[in-house]
């Protein structure tokens, strides 16, 4: 039974990984995509860290509802359902791929892995928890850094009005040009 | 079930992901390439934790840390789109060569 739940997410992950730069449309791709993660997600569980597995489904879910409205903005057909093609130098990324999963594999397989040490606290995500809040403190300080910078920087990047807009082409103007009034100091 | 098996899949996935981000000239398509390989790298910390060091919570960091630059090359990726569209009106990396220079 335990081989059948490896075996069946194993497979379906990467089939459904290879599947989405074989699918014709880009909306057929991210689901593709989804399920390919959604397996990760179920074998993340099956290594016995159900939290980091469930945050995982959730996570890829909601990402890739997102990715598939950005594909109805973006693409040239609408939903991007129409057949298409979009790829370069085909040959060369499949020989390094193949290359690559051959080192790999040579390297998974014989290298000398070390015994298991140590058991497997009774709750991980406890042990996960106390960890990000203890001893790795720095690292979630790091994260959370990250994420408020990556939320400024996307929102610079995706508004349309940029400080020369805003403030005159020698950016000397005494007040911002902006639609609506407000912010500091006015 | 071994680490080893578990470490395959993953570099499966990782490769896979390598040829999308190799390939694809769709940006959108590219940022699917790279979360399959995150997909991989995500599989592979699990494997280890659960096959080497159990005891160690450092294993599930990694794991929060990789779960979390899978979001933000999401978020990042999109804004690139969007202000390279917003500009050009391109979704193409092909046709965004110039960034290169």
């Amino acid at each position: 039974m335990d081989v059948a739940i490896f075996w069946a997410p194993a497979v379906l992950a990467v089939v459904s990984g290879a599947m989405v730069f074989r699918f014709d449309s880009m909306a057929r791709a991210t689901f593709s995509l989804l399920t390919s993660l959604l397996c990760v997600g179920g074998l993340v569980v099956l290594l016995g860290l159900d939290y980091l597995g469930i945050v995982i489904v959730l996570m890829m879910t909601i990402e890739m509802a997102i990715m598939a409205v950005f594909m109805v903005m973006y693409m040239m057909n609408p939903a991007g359902f129409m057949p298409m093609t979009m790829m370069h130098n085909k040959k060369g990324a499949a020989v390094v791929c193949v290359l690559l999963f051959l080192l790999l594999s040579a390297g998974i397989l014989l290298a000398p892995w070390p015994a298991r040490r140590g058991k497997a606290p009774a709750d991980p995500t406890m042990e996960l928890g106390m960890s990000l809040m203890g001893p790795q403190m720095l690292t979630m300080m790091t994260l959370g850094m990250a994420l408020f910078a990556t939320i400024v920087a996307t929102v610079v990047l995706a508004t349309r009005r940029g400080r020369y807009d805003r403030l005159g082409d020698d950016l000397r103007a005494r007040r911002a040009d902006d639609p609506v009034r407000g912010g500091v100091g006015r | 079930m071994s680490l080893e098996l578990f470490l395959l899949v993953a570099a499966a996935l990782f490769c896979v992901g390598l040829f999308g981000a190799l390939t694809q000239q769709s940006i959108v398509m590219l940022m699917m390439g790279l979360e399959l390989m995150l997909g991989g790298v995500i599989l592979g910390a699990a494997t280890a934790w659960h096959y080497i060091a159990p005891a160690a919570a450092e294993g599930q960091v990694l794991i929060v840390l990789a779960v979390t630059a899978m979001a933000l090359e999401m978020a990042i990726g999109f804004a690139v789109v969007t202000a390279l569209f917003r500009s050009r009106e391109i979704d193409m990396t092909d046709m965004a060569a110039e960034l290169k220079e």
